[in-house]
Protein backbone atom coordinates (compact mmCIF):
# COMPACT_ATOMS: atom_id res chain seq x y z
CA UNK A 1 0.00 0.00 0.00
CA UNK A 2 1.09 3.34 -1.11
CA UNK A 3 2.01 6.54 1.48
CA UNK A 4 -0.56 8.74 2.61
CA UNK A 5 -0.35 12.62 1.95
CA UNK A 6 -2.57 15.38 3.81
CA UNK A 7 -3.35 18.31 2.32
CA UNK A 8 -5.37 20.48 4.65
CA UNK A 9 -6.93 22.95 2.55
CA UNK A 10 -9.40 24.11 4.91
CA UNK A 11 -10.65 27.96 4.06
CA UNK A 12 -8.19 28.06 1.11
CA UNK A 13 -10.23 30.10 -1.70
CA UNK A 14 -6.54 30.35 -3.69
CA UNK A 15 -5.57 28.26 -5.20
CA UNK A 16 -7.95 26.02 -3.43
CA UNK A 17 -8.81 22.70 -3.14
CA UNK A 18 -8.26 20.99 -6.26
CA UNK A 19 -5.14 22.82 -7.56
CA UNK A 20 -3.61 21.85 -4.64
CA UNK A 21 -4.73 18.28 -5.46
CA UNK A 22 -3.20 18.30 -8.95
CA UNK A 23 -0.23 20.11 -7.01
CA UNK A 24 0.30 17.59 -4.88
CA UNK A 25 -0.23 14.54 -7.44
CA UNK A 26 3.04 15.76 -8.91
CA UNK A 27 5.14 15.30 -6.13
CA UNK A 28 3.80 11.40 -5.55
CA UNK A 29 4.52 8.25 -6.57
CA UNK A 30 1.99 5.99 -8.53
CA UNK A 31 0.06 4.31 -5.61
CA UNK A 32 0.29 6.96 -3.39
CA UNK A 33 -2.46 8.45 -2.24
CA UNK A 34 -3.69 12.03 -0.98
CA UNK A 35 -6.16 13.44 1.51
CA UNK A 36 -7.46 16.43 0.95
CA UNK A 37 -9.47 18.43 3.69
CA UNK A 38 -11.58 21.38 2.30
CA UNK A 39 -14.60 23.49 3.81
CA UNK A 40 -15.78 24.05 0.50
CA UNK A 41 -18.78 22.31 -0.86
CA UNK A 42 -17.95 22.53 -4.32
CA UNK A 43 -14.68 20.60 -3.84
CA UNK A 44 -16.96 17.69 -3.12
CA UNK A 45 -17.78 17.88 -6.80
CA UNK A 46 -14.72 19.22 -8.12
CA UNK A 47 -12.47 16.84 -7.12
CA UNK A 48 -13.93 13.82 -8.21
CA UNK A 49 -14.67 15.05 -11.27
CA UNK A 50 -11.26 15.79 -12.12
CA UNK A 51 -9.81 12.74 -11.18
CA UNK A 52 -12.54 10.60 -13.20
CA UNK A 53 -11.35 12.66 -16.34
CA UNK A 54 -7.44 12.07 -15.82
CA UNK A 55 -8.21 8.47 -14.58
CA UNK A 56 -7.12 8.27 -11.13
CA UNK A 57 -9.21 6.87 -8.32
CA UNK A 58 -11.65 9.03 -5.69
CA UNK A 59 -10.79 6.54 -3.14
CA UNK A 60 -13.54 8.08 -0.59
CA UNK A 61 -15.74 10.94 0.30
CA UNK A 62 -16.28 11.69 4.17
CA UNK A 63 -18.15 14.80 5.62
CA UNK A 64 -17.67 15.93 9.38
CA UNK A 65 -19.21 18.58 10.24
CA UNK A 66 -18.07 21.68 8.03
CA UNK A 67 -15.09 19.79 6.43
CA UNK A 68 -14.78 17.17 3.63
CA UNK A 69 -12.25 14.94 3.35
CA UNK A 70 -11.67 13.87 0.34
CA UNK A 71 -8.77 10.60 -0.52
CA UNK A 72 -7.54 10.14 -3.77
CA UNK A 73 -5.15 7.47 -5.17
CA UNK A 74 -2.90 8.05 -8.21
CA UNK A 75 -3.14 5.80 -11.18
CA UNK A 76 -1.16 6.84 -13.47
CA UNK B 1 25.99 36.70 23.53
CA UNK B 2 24.15 38.30 20.45
CA UNK B 3 21.23 36.34 19.72
CA UNK B 4 21.86 35.38 15.19
CA UNK B 5 19.13 35.92 12.82
CA UNK B 6 19.73 34.41 9.82
CA UNK B 7 17.37 35.03 6.52
CA UNK B 8 17.82 32.92 3.76
CA UNK B 9 17.06 34.23 0.59
CA UNK B 10 17.13 38.11 -1.04
CA UNK B 11 13.60 38.04 -2.82
CA UNK B 12 10.82 40.23 -1.34
CA UNK B 13 10.13 38.30 1.42
CA UNK B 14 12.91 38.16 2.74
CA UNK B 15 14.02 42.04 2.57
CA UNK B 16 10.99 42.93 4.26
CA UNK B 17 11.72 40.33 6.92
CA UNK B 18 15.13 41.89 7.47
CA UNK B 19 14.26 45.19 7.36
CA UNK B 20 11.21 45.32 9.11
CA UNK B 21 13.68 43.59 12.18
CA UNK B 22 16.00 46.53 11.81
CA UNK B 23 13.70 49.03 12.45
CA UNK B 24 12.10 47.38 15.41
CA UNK B 25 15.70 46.20 16.97
CA UNK B 26 17.42 48.78 16.83
CA UNK B 27 18.29 49.02 20.28
CA UNK B 28 19.28 45.13 20.22
CA UNK B 29 21.60 45.75 16.87
CA UNK B 30 23.36 49.14 18.45
CA UNK B 31 24.12 47.00 21.87
CA UNK B 32 25.30 43.95 19.49
CA UNK B 33 22.26 41.69 21.28
CA UNK B 34 21.05 40.99 18.34
CA UNK B 35 22.51 40.37 14.63
CA UNK B 36 20.99 39.80 11.15
CA UNK B 37 22.72 37.97 8.02
CA UNK B 38 20.60 37.78 4.70
CA UNK B 39 22.05 35.37 2.38
CA UNK B 40 21.02 36.03 -1.42
CA UNK B 41 22.06 34.76 -5.09
CA UNK B 42 22.03 38.25 -6.43
CA UNK B 43 23.37 41.35 -5.71
CA UNK B 44 19.85 43.11 -7.82
CA UNK B 45 16.51 43.05 -6.33
CA UNK B 46 13.71 42.15 -9.05
CA UNK B 47 10.49 43.62 -8.87
CA UNK B 48 8.67 40.53 -10.24
CA UNK B 49 5.56 41.81 -11.30
CA UNK B 50 6.79 44.00 -13.28
CA UNK B 51 7.44 41.07 -15.91
CA UNK B 52 4.23 41.40 -16.84
CA UNK B 53 4.78 44.73 -18.68
CA UNK B 54 7.59 43.35 -20.28
CA UNK B 55 6.13 41.62 -23.47
CA UNK B 56 4.20 44.74 -24.15
CA UNK B 57 6.89 47.00 -24.17
CA UNK B 58 5.02 48.46 -21.33
CA UNK B 59 8.59 48.63 -18.83
CA UNK B 60 12.01 49.44 -19.60
CA UNK B 61 14.01 46.23 -17.59
CA UNK B 62 15.85 49.04 -15.94
CA UNK B 63 12.50 49.81 -14.13
CA UNK B 64 12.70 46.02 -12.89
CA UNK B 65 15.69 46.09 -10.57
CA UNK B 66 17.42 48.17 -7.81
CA UNK B 67 20.86 46.95 -6.29
CA UNK B 68 20.27 44.86 -3.58
CA UNK B 69 22.31 46.57 -1.09
CA UNK B 70 19.97 49.62 -1.43
CA UNK B 71 16.70 48.50 -0.96
CA UNK B 72 18.15 46.61 2.61
CA UNK B 73 18.92 48.10 5.69
CA UNK B 74 22.12 48.77 6.01
CA UNK B 75 22.44 46.81 9.11
CA UNK B 76 22.01 43.91 7.69
CA UNK B 77 24.69 41.63 7.01
CA UNK B 78 24.26 41.15 3.49
CA UNK B 79 26.10 37.97 2.02
CA UNK B 80 25.84 36.82 -1.86
CA UNK B 81 26.57 33.08 -1.04
CA UNK B 82 23.73 30.48 -1.92
CA UNK B 83 22.69 28.26 0.77
CA UNK B 84 23.35 24.71 -0.86
CA UNK B 85 22.35 23.18 2.26
CA UNK B 86 19.76 24.02 5.51
CA UNK B 87 19.55 21.87 8.10
CA UNK B 88 16.31 23.28 10.11
CA UNK B 89 17.05 21.09 13.07
CA UNK B 90 20.23 22.45 14.22
CA UNK B 91 19.62 25.81 12.28
CA UNK B 92 22.75 25.50 10.12
CA UNK B 93 23.29 26.80 6.93
CA UNK B 94 25.94 26.00 4.72
CA UNK B 95 26.84 27.57 1.60
CA UNK B 96 28.17 27.64 -2.02
CA UNK B 97 31.73 28.95 -0.84
CA UNK B 98 32.06 26.87 1.60
CA UNK B 99 31.01 28.39 4.74
CA UNK B 100 28.84 27.58 7.82
CA UNK B 101 26.20 30.11 9.12
CA UNK B 102 24.75 29.00 12.32
CA UNK B 103 21.50 31.15 13.80
CA UNK B 104 19.80 31.02 16.61
CA UNK B 105 16.32 32.12 14.31
CA UNK B 106 16.07 30.88 10.56
CA UNK B 107 13.77 32.32 8.24
CA UNK B 108 13.84 30.53 5.00
CA UNK B 109 12.59 32.51 2.29
CA UNK B 110 13.98 31.03 -0.66
CA UNK B 111 10.95 31.34 -2.88
CA UNK B 112 9.52 29.70 -6.31
CA UNK B 113 11.25 28.69 -9.88
CA UNK B 114 9.58 28.09 -12.97
CA UNK B 115 10.17 24.27 -13.93
CA UNK B 116 8.87 24.22 -17.94
CA UNK B 117 11.56 21.08 -17.94
CA UNK B 118 8.71 18.86 -16.17
CA UNK B 119 6.39 18.94 -19.36
CA UNK B 120 8.10 17.24 -22.27
CA UNK B 121 8.31 19.94 -25.44
CA UNK B 122 7.13 22.92 -22.97
CA UNK B 123 10.75 24.58 -23.21
CA UNK B 124 10.96 24.00 -27.12
CA UNK B 125 7.93 24.94 -27.88
CA UNK B 126 6.17 27.62 -25.13
CA UNK B 127 6.51 31.03 -24.51
CA UNK B 128 6.25 32.26 -20.71
CA UNK B 129 6.84 35.68 -18.98
CA UNK B 130 7.60 34.91 -15.52
CA UNK B 131 10.94 35.52 -16.12
CA UNK B 132 13.37 37.66 -17.46
CA UNK B 133 14.58 35.98 -20.34
CA UNK B 134 11.23 34.14 -21.10
CA UNK B 135 9.46 37.52 -21.12
CA UNK B 136 12.05 38.69 -23.45
CA UNK B 137 11.24 35.84 -26.17
CA UNK B 138 7.79 36.47 -25.54
CA UNK B 139 8.51 40.33 -26.92
CA UNK B 140 10.13 39.43 -29.59
CA UNK B 141 7.49 36.73 -30.57
CA UNK B 142 4.62 38.95 -30.51
CA UNK B 143 6.48 41.61 -32.18
CA UNK B 144 6.54 39.18 -35.22
CA UNK B 145 3.35 37.55 -34.69
CA UNK B 146 1.16 38.84 -37.48
CA UNK B 147 -1.84 36.78 -36.87
CA UNK B 148 -3.65 33.05 -35.76
CA UNK B 149 -4.02 31.35 -32.28
CA UNK B 150 -2.40 31.99 -29.41
CA UNK B 151 -2.97 29.82 -26.37
CA UNK B 152 -2.78 30.87 -23.10
CA UNK B 153 -1.97 27.85 -21.06
CA UNK B 154 -2.11 27.87 -17.17
CA UNK B 155 -0.70 24.88 -15.16
CA UNK B 156 -0.41 24.17 -11.33
CA UNK B 157 0.92 25.09 -9.29
CA UNK B 158 2.40 28.59 -10.09
CA UNK B 159 2.86 32.19 -8.54
CA UNK B 160 0.82 35.37 -9.19
CA UNK B 161 -2.35 33.76 -9.67
CA UNK B 162 -3.59 36.95 -11.66
CA UNK B 163 -0.91 37.09 -13.66
CA UNK B 164 -2.43 34.51 -16.59
CA UNK B 165 -5.84 36.62 -17.04
CA UNK B 166 -3.68 39.93 -16.88
CA UNK B 167 -1.28 38.42 -19.71
CA UNK B 168 -4.51 37.35 -21.73
CA UNK B 169 -6.11 41.15 -21.23
CA UNK B 170 -3.59 42.66 -21.93
CA UNK B 171 -2.52 40.61 -24.84
CA UNK B 172 -6.20 41.51 -26.65
CA UNK B 173 -5.51 44.83 -26.10
CA UNK B 174 -2.39 44.75 -27.24
CA UNK B 175 -3.14 42.77 -30.46
CA UNK B 176 -6.08 45.23 -31.07
CA UNK B 177 -4.04 48.06 -30.57
CA UNK B 178 -1.60 46.64 -33.98
CA UNK B 179 -4.64 46.26 -35.82
CA UNK B 180 -4.37 41.86 -34.64
CA UNK B 181 -7.16 41.73 -33.31
CA UNK B 182 -10.34 40.51 -36.39
CA UNK B 183 -6.93 38.47 -37.75
CA UNK B 184 -6.20 36.66 -34.23
CA UNK B 185 -7.97 33.94 -32.01
CA UNK B 186 -6.92 34.07 -28.17
CA UNK B 187 -7.93 30.80 -26.48
CA UNK B 188 -6.87 30.74 -22.28
CA UNK B 189 -6.93 26.87 -20.98
CA UNK B 190 -7.18 26.59 -16.97
CA UNK B 191 -6.26 23.31 -14.68
CA UNK B 192 -9.98 22.98 -13.04
CA UNK B 193 -13.50 23.61 -14.13
CA UNK B 194 -13.34 27.17 -14.38
CA UNK B 195 -11.71 30.27 -15.79
CA UNK B 196 -9.62 30.89 -11.78
CA UNK B 197 -9.71 29.38 -8.80
CA UNK B 198 -11.31 32.15 -6.97
CA UNK B 199 -14.79 31.60 -8.14
CA UNK B 200 -16.05 35.39 -8.10
CA UNK B 201 -12.85 35.79 -10.44
CA UNK B 202 -13.90 33.17 -12.41
CA UNK B 203 -17.57 33.77 -13.22
CA UNK B 204 -16.28 37.45 -14.23
CA UNK B 205 -13.80 36.32 -16.23
CA UNK B 206 -16.52 34.32 -18.13
CA UNK B 207 -18.37 37.32 -18.78
CA UNK B 208 -15.21 39.17 -20.27
CA UNK B 209 -14.15 36.55 -22.39
CA UNK B 210 -17.37 36.34 -23.57
CA UNK B 211 -17.32 40.18 -24.55
CA UNK B 212 -13.93 39.80 -25.77
CA UNK B 213 -14.39 36.89 -27.74
CA UNK B 214 -11.60 35.42 -25.61
CA UNK B 215 -12.60 31.27 -26.03
CA UNK B 216 -11.27 28.71 -23.27
CA UNK B 217 -11.06 25.48 -22.06
CA UNK B 218 -11.13 24.59 -18.65
CA UNK B 219 -9.97 20.89 -16.83
CA UNK B 220 -6.94 21.12 -18.90
CA UNK B 221 -3.17 20.68 -17.81
CA UNK B 222 -0.47 20.62 -20.07
CA UNK B 223 0.90 16.54 -20.33
CA UNK B 224 3.29 17.63 -23.21
CA UNK B 225 3.81 19.73 -25.99
CA UNK B 226 4.67 19.18 -29.78
CA UNK B 227 6.46 21.89 -30.97
CA UNK B 228 6.49 20.97 -34.56
CA UNK B 229 2.30 20.27 -35.05
CA UNK B 230 2.22 23.01 -32.55
CA UNK B 231 -0.34 20.97 -30.50
CA UNK B 232 -0.77 20.66 -26.44
CA UNK B 233 -1.75 17.81 -24.96
CA UNK B 234 -3.47 17.52 -21.81
CA UNK B 235 -3.64 15.33 -18.65
CA UNK B 236 -7.65 15.50 -19.76
CA UNK B 237 -6.49 13.64 -22.72
CA UNK B 238 -7.37 16.71 -25.15
CA UNK B 239 -5.58 18.84 -27.46
CA UNK B 240 -5.24 22.35 -28.31
CA UNK B 241 -3.30 23.63 -31.62
CA UNK B 242 -1.63 26.99 -31.12
CA UNK B 243 0.22 29.14 -33.65
CA UNK B 244 2.06 30.58 -30.66
CA UNK B 245 2.07 28.86 -27.38
CA UNK B 246 2.29 31.24 -24.01
CA UNK B 247 2.32 29.26 -21.00
CA UNK B 248 2.54 29.78 -16.76
CA UNK B 249 4.61 26.54 -16.48
CA UNK B 250 4.51 24.39 -13.46
CA UNK B 251 6.41 25.61 -10.38
CA UNK B 252 8.56 24.28 -7.65
CA UNK B 253 10.52 25.26 -4.52
CA UNK B 254 14.06 26.24 -4.69
CA UNK B 255 16.88 23.32 -5.60
CA UNK B 256 18.64 23.62 -1.72
CA UNK B 257 14.68 23.04 -0.09
CA UNK B 258 14.35 19.51 -1.76
CA UNK B 259 18.36 18.96 -1.29
CA UNK B 260 18.06 19.59 2.36
CA UNK B 261 15.25 17.12 2.13
CA UNK B 262 12.90 19.88 3.40
CA UNK B 263 10.16 19.65 1.86
CA UNK B 264 8.68 17.73 -1.73
CA UNK B 265 8.57 19.87 -4.49
CA UNK B 266 10.64 22.71 -2.78
CA UNK B 267 7.73 23.70 -0.80
CA UNK B 268 8.72 23.45 3.17
CA UNK B 269 5.59 22.13 5.46
CA UNK B 270 4.95 25.24 7.55
CA UNK B 271 1.85 26.18 10.25
CA UNK B 272 -0.68 28.61 8.93
CA UNK B 273 -0.90 30.61 11.61
CA UNK B 274 2.44 30.81 12.91
CA UNK B 275 4.45 30.15 9.99
CA UNK B 276 6.70 28.46 11.65
CA UNK B 277 8.59 25.56 9.96
CA UNK B 278 6.45 21.85 11.15
CA UNK B 279 7.96 20.75 14.15
CA UNK B 280 10.22 24.09 15.11
CA UNK B 281 9.82 26.91 17.70
CA UNK B 282 12.63 28.86 16.00
CA UNK B 283 12.15 28.46 12.34
CA UNK B 284 10.36 30.65 9.84
CA UNK B 285 9.28 30.01 5.99
CA UNK B 286 7.90 33.27 4.38
CA UNK B 287 6.43 33.79 0.83
CA UNK B 288 6.25 31.41 -2.02
CA UNK B 289 8.44 28.19 -0.71
CA UNK B 290 5.80 27.64 2.14
CA UNK B 291 3.28 24.68 1.64
CA UNK B 292 0.46 26.78 2.61
CA UNK B 293 -2.73 26.32 0.40
CA UNK B 294 -2.74 29.91 -0.32
CA UNK B 295 -1.84 32.48 -3.20
CA UNK B 296 1.81 32.25 -4.14
CA UNK B 297 2.33 36.43 -4.42
CA UNK B 298 3.91 39.28 -3.42
CA UNK B 299 1.12 40.42 -1.02
CA UNK B 300 1.15 37.41 0.82
CA UNK B 301 5.02 36.96 0.86
CA UNK B 302 4.54 41.18 2.83
CA UNK B 303 1.73 40.14 5.24
CA UNK B 304 3.58 36.60 6.42
CA UNK B 305 6.35 38.39 6.85
CA UNK B 306 4.66 41.44 8.83
CA UNK B 307 3.61 38.61 10.85
CA UNK B 308 7.13 36.94 11.10
CA UNK B 309 8.96 40.67 12.21
CA UNK B 310 6.37 40.60 14.75
CA UNK B 311 6.87 37.10 16.16
CA UNK B 312 10.73 37.02 15.92
CA UNK B 313 11.06 40.36 18.07
CA UNK B 314 8.85 39.12 20.59
CA UNK B 315 10.65 35.91 20.76
CA UNK B 316 13.98 37.85 20.91
CA UNK B 317 12.60 40.71 23.76
CA UNK B 318 9.98 38.60 25.52
CA UNK B 319 10.75 34.53 25.08
CA UNK B 320 6.66 34.14 23.17
CA UNK B 321 5.31 34.57 19.62
CA UNK B 322 3.12 38.39 19.55
CA UNK B 323 0.28 36.99 16.57
CA UNK B 324 -0.70 34.91 14.03
CA UNK B 325 -1.18 35.24 10.35
CA UNK B 326 -4.78 35.48 9.52
CA UNK B 327 -4.25 34.34 5.91
CA UNK B 328 -4.48 37.60 4.15
CA UNK B 329 -3.95 37.97 0.10
CA UNK B 330 -4.63 41.04 -1.53
CA UNK B 331 -3.93 41.23 -5.66
CA UNK B 332 -4.27 44.09 -8.29
CA UNK B 333 -5.92 42.95 -11.18
CA UNK B 334 -4.96 44.34 -14.93
CA UNK B 335 -8.29 43.95 -16.60
CA UNK B 336 -6.77 45.32 -20.13
CA UNK B 337 -4.28 47.92 -20.69
CA UNK B 338 -6.08 50.73 -19.24
CA UNK B 339 -8.19 49.63 -16.05
CA UNK B 340 -7.80 47.06 -12.86
CA UNK B 341 -9.38 46.29 -10.28
CA UNK B 342 -8.56 44.23 -7.08
CA UNK B 343 -9.81 41.56 -4.56
CA UNK B 344 -8.61 40.60 -1.01
CA UNK B 345 -9.25 37.76 1.23
CA UNK B 346 -8.42 35.70 3.89
CA UNK B 347 -8.44 32.32 5.41
CA UNK B 348 -12.01 32.81 6.59
CA UNK B 349 -13.25 36.47 4.51
CA UNK B 350 -13.78 35.16 0.94
CA UNK B 351 -12.96 37.29 -2.02
CA UNK B 352 -15.33 40.02 -3.78
CA UNK B 353 -13.77 41.85 -6.41
CA UNK B 354 -14.78 45.29 -7.65
CA UNK B 355 -15.69 46.32 -11.41
CA UNK B 356 -12.94 47.14 -13.13
CA UNK B 357 -12.00 51.36 -13.29
CA UNK B 358 -9.07 53.53 -14.73
CA UNK B 359 -8.34 54.53 -11.60
CA UNK B 360 -7.17 51.22 -10.26
CA UNK B 361 -5.49 50.63 -13.19
CA UNK B 362 -3.21 53.74 -12.36
CA UNK B 363 -3.27 52.56 -8.56
CA UNK B 364 -1.68 49.66 -9.89
CA UNK B 365 1.21 51.56 -11.63
CA UNK B 366 1.91 53.53 -9.08
CA UNK B 367 2.52 50.38 -7.20
CA UNK B 368 4.99 49.39 -9.63
CA UNK B 369 6.98 52.30 -8.22
CA UNK B 370 5.96 52.10 -5.14
CA UNK B 371 7.11 48.36 -4.24
CA UNK B 372 10.27 49.95 -3.25
CA UNK B 373 9.27 51.13 -0.57
CA UNK B 374 7.36 47.95 0.20
CA UNK B 375 10.44 45.95 0.26
CA UNK B 376 12.27 48.89 2.26
CA UNK B 377 9.63 48.34 4.75
CA UNK B 378 8.10 51.41 4.59
CA UNK B 379 4.67 50.87 2.81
Amino acid sequence: MGNRTLIDAKGAFCPGPLMELIAGLKLVEIGDEIEVLSTDEGSAMDIPAWVDKVKHETVGIDQEGEVWHIVVKKMK
Amino acid sequence: MAKKILIVGGGLAGTIVANGLCRQLGKELRANEVNITMLGNDERHMYQPGLLYVPFGRIREKELFRDQTSVLDRRVNFQIDPATKIDAQSKTVTTDSGKTYEADYLVIATGSRLRPDTVPGMVEGAHWLYDLPGARKMREALEAFDGGKIVINVNAPHKCPMAPLETTFMLHDFLAERGLGDKSEIMYTYPIGRLHSLEPVGHWTAGQFEKLGIKSETFFNAKSIDPEKKIIYSEEESEVDYDLLITIPPHNGAEVITDSDLGAGGWVPTDRESLLHEGTTDVFVCGDTTNLPISKAGSTAHFEADTIIDNLVSLVNEGCMARKYDGKVFCFIETGLKEGTYVWFNYTTPPNPGPPGQMLHWFKLAYNRLYWLSARGLL
